[in-house]
């Protein structure tokens, strides 16, 4: 089983986030379970969504505390959320955010987790480009297609067009594509460095 | 076709294939998205003949779905929580009347202090109604119940509640198999009344009935229930045989051959409780798990049976009777008071708590222990307890406790369980 936990903020598409991911790994033939832990219902609250993969059916309806995969989608929640609590050692973390880890003073992660298990991408400025609205939550999971490969970016891609009809799909789709080269081309550029 | 849906959006969808003519509700929190959708295709004629009423409150929800059925219409609705308190006259109206309307409860707990969050403490208010009680363990489950539900609730002319875990259902998104409609046309005959309000044939429904008859017409509503308990099995397996899948029937165990102890539980937390006695099982532990499909008739011999080889039960609950404990407890005890077992009393879960599966790994073991208290709450927090109940003694004007808690705990949405 693969299990996701997405933080963010109420308003910020988290919910819509996890189930069109579940969407997304359901068309791939696997099974699939999302769904949110609101705090109070209103725009700006700390939000938590959940999806679930696996290949057998999924039966626990407990939250993701022992994830495989974290996506931040609001970067300010890092000092208010317990954000990589129950992280798996060999788990991934995709934080929205155009600065470094380290800037962001989340570099002890470094020594947690693996080097390329760990990625920021500026999804909301990448959403800001394409829909004209700074909403991240496609373009986080097109970053996360690429990251953890546990979806691939044709399969998010029908699941993004059919939450979202007509321009708003192809704008969302867009936004993902874009995280997803840009995940794909940060992943190449460590691999030179290192190489 | 299996496709990955929100729970609401599949009892809708499920709903709409019954057919209803008249749906009436109120929205509240986390009913919400069943109610409109099934407005939406009400509005769209995707689910026509029907009248969609809004209403100004749950009293007048359930008041408008007694009036709709008593004139001989399919009637539909759905609520939670404090909109099921508000509509408790009326809810016990339609039970006494013996009005075959099926209700959606999307389980929430009931305030103070405001909750919005899943437990039963809704449908145990409502237990005495006289409305069968239906618990869906999953959304799949949620769906099929609606429409064993609506048959069930016309043959014998009594009220179902189909109850299903708010949010950890209602907004899950899981794959399943809505019924399709001519299976459900095939499964579910046009609503014949034995009793209606006609201007052609005039009758008197809900009249004043005093002591010379009134226990006679409660009794006969207990016989209706027990009709349901015959009824619940056979429909399960129509359904079955209809439909290739299996939901809804009386109880339903798991692995409670040669099991020593075995828990009992209602709805969603099934899941979680089968993941558990799985892995206490690989220790070693002889654990099985007992789910109750149907509250209301409560099964007494089918629990009886199912339970017959434990040495131990666990019931474990998401609610209970303030100043006593267990209240499936109860009715678990009346079922198996001439059996050679324990029973414990777990409360979990209640105002949305997380129950998760190391709690009740750890409460397995326990129980194999013999180490389980009578009455157990599962993770609470005992040092919240003490400085509210030392405050309490320390001073007279210790203020609001629920308040005091909180301030205690500080900032709580940084938790994820």
């Amino acid at each position: 089983m693969f299990q996701v936990r997405i933080h963010g903020r109420g308003g910020q598409g988290v919910v819509t986030a996890a189930e069109i991911l579940s969407v997304a790994a359901f068309s791939e033939g696997r099974h699939a379970q999302a769904f949110p832990s609101f705090g109070s219902e209103r725009m700006g609250a700390p939000v938590v969504s959940f999806c679930r993969m696996d290949d057998r059916p999924i039966r626990t309806r407990e939250p993701v505390m022992e994830a495989d995969a974290i996506i931040v989608q609001d970067v300010t929640l890092i000092h208010q959320v317990d954000l990589f609590a129950g992280l798996s050692p060999e788990g991934y973390v995709l934080v929205n955010t155009s600065r470094s880890f380290d800037e962001l003073g989340l570099g002890d992660l470094f020594g947690q987790f693996h080097r390329d298990h760990l990625v920021t991408c500026p999804a909301s400025e990448l959403a800001l480009e394409q829909l004209g609205r700074p909403l991240p939550n496609a373009a986080l999971l097109g970053a996360f297609a690429a990251l953890t490969r546990e979806i691939t970016l044709d399969a998010l891609d029908t699941a993004v067009r059919d939450r979202f009809a007509g321009a708003l799909g192809e704008r969302n789709v867009a936004a993902a594509t874009a995280a997803y080269r840009f995940v794909k081309l940060a992943e190449e550029q460590v691999r030179a460095a290192t190489d | 076709m299996l496709r990955q849906i929100e729970g609401s959006r599949a009892v809708a969808e499920t709903v709409a294939h019954c057919r209803p003519e008249v749906v009436c509700a109120y929205p509240i929190s986390p009913q919400t998205h069943i109610i409109e959708a099934v407005g939406a295709m009400v509005k769209a004629g995707t689910l026509s003949p029907c009248e969609f009423v809004n209403v100004e409150s749950e009293f007048a929800a359930m008041s408008v779905a007694i009036g709709a059925s008593a004139a001989g219409a399919r009637s539909y609705t759905a609520t939670s929580s404090q909109g099921l308190l508000f509509m408790i006259e009326a809810v016990y109206n339609a039970a006494g009347l013996g009005l075959p309307i099926v209700m959606t409860l999307a389980n929430r707990a009931i305030g103070a202090p405001i909750n919005i969050w899943n437990d039963h403490s809704d449908a145990m208010a409502v237990r005495d109604s006289g409305w069968v009680q239906l618990f869906a363990e999953t959304n799949q489950e949620a769906a099929d119940l609606h429409v064993q539900a609506f048959r069930l609730a016309e043959e014998l002319s009594v009220p179902v509640m189909v109850c299903m875990d708010g949010f950890i259902l209602t907004h899950a998104f899981e794959g399943l198999d809505v019924p399709e409609q001519s299976d459900v046309d095939a499964f579910l005959p046009p609503y014949e009344p034995r009793q209606v309000l006609d201007p052609d044939d005039p009758v008197s429904i809900g009249a004043m009935v005093g002591p010379e008859a009134f226990e006679e017409v409660r009794y006969l509503a207990h016989l209706r229930q027990l009709d349901a308990l015959a009824r619940i099995p056979t429909l399960a397996a129509e359904f079955s045989e209809a439909f290739g899948r299996q939901s809804g029937g009386l109880v339903s165990p798991y692995r409670t051959e040669d099991a020593e102890t075995i828990v009992v539980a209602l709805g969603s937390v099934l899941g979680t409780i089968k993941d558990a006695v799985d892995v206490r099982r690989d220790a070693g532990d002889r654990v099985g798990v007992v789910g109750i499909t149907s509250f209301r008739p409560f099964p007494r011999d089918a629990v009886r049976e199912a339970l017959s080889g434990a040495r131990r039960i666990v019931v474990v609950e998401k609610a209970f009777s303030i100043g006593f404990g267990g209240v499936l407890s109860t009715d678990v005890a009346m079922a198996t008071h001439d059996a050679d077992c324990s029973l414990r009393t777990v409360v979990a879960g209640l105002g949305g708590r997380a129950i998760t599966r190391r709690s009740l790994e750890e409460l397995l073991a326990a129980a194999s222990r013999d180490e389980l208290d009578t009455l157990t709450f599962l993770d609470l927090d005992h040092g919240i307890i003490e400085r509210e109940r030392a405050r309490m003694t320390a001073t007279r004007r210790s203020g609001p406790s629920a308040e005091n808690i909180l301030r205690d705990l500080g900032t709580v949405a940084s938790r994820i369980g």
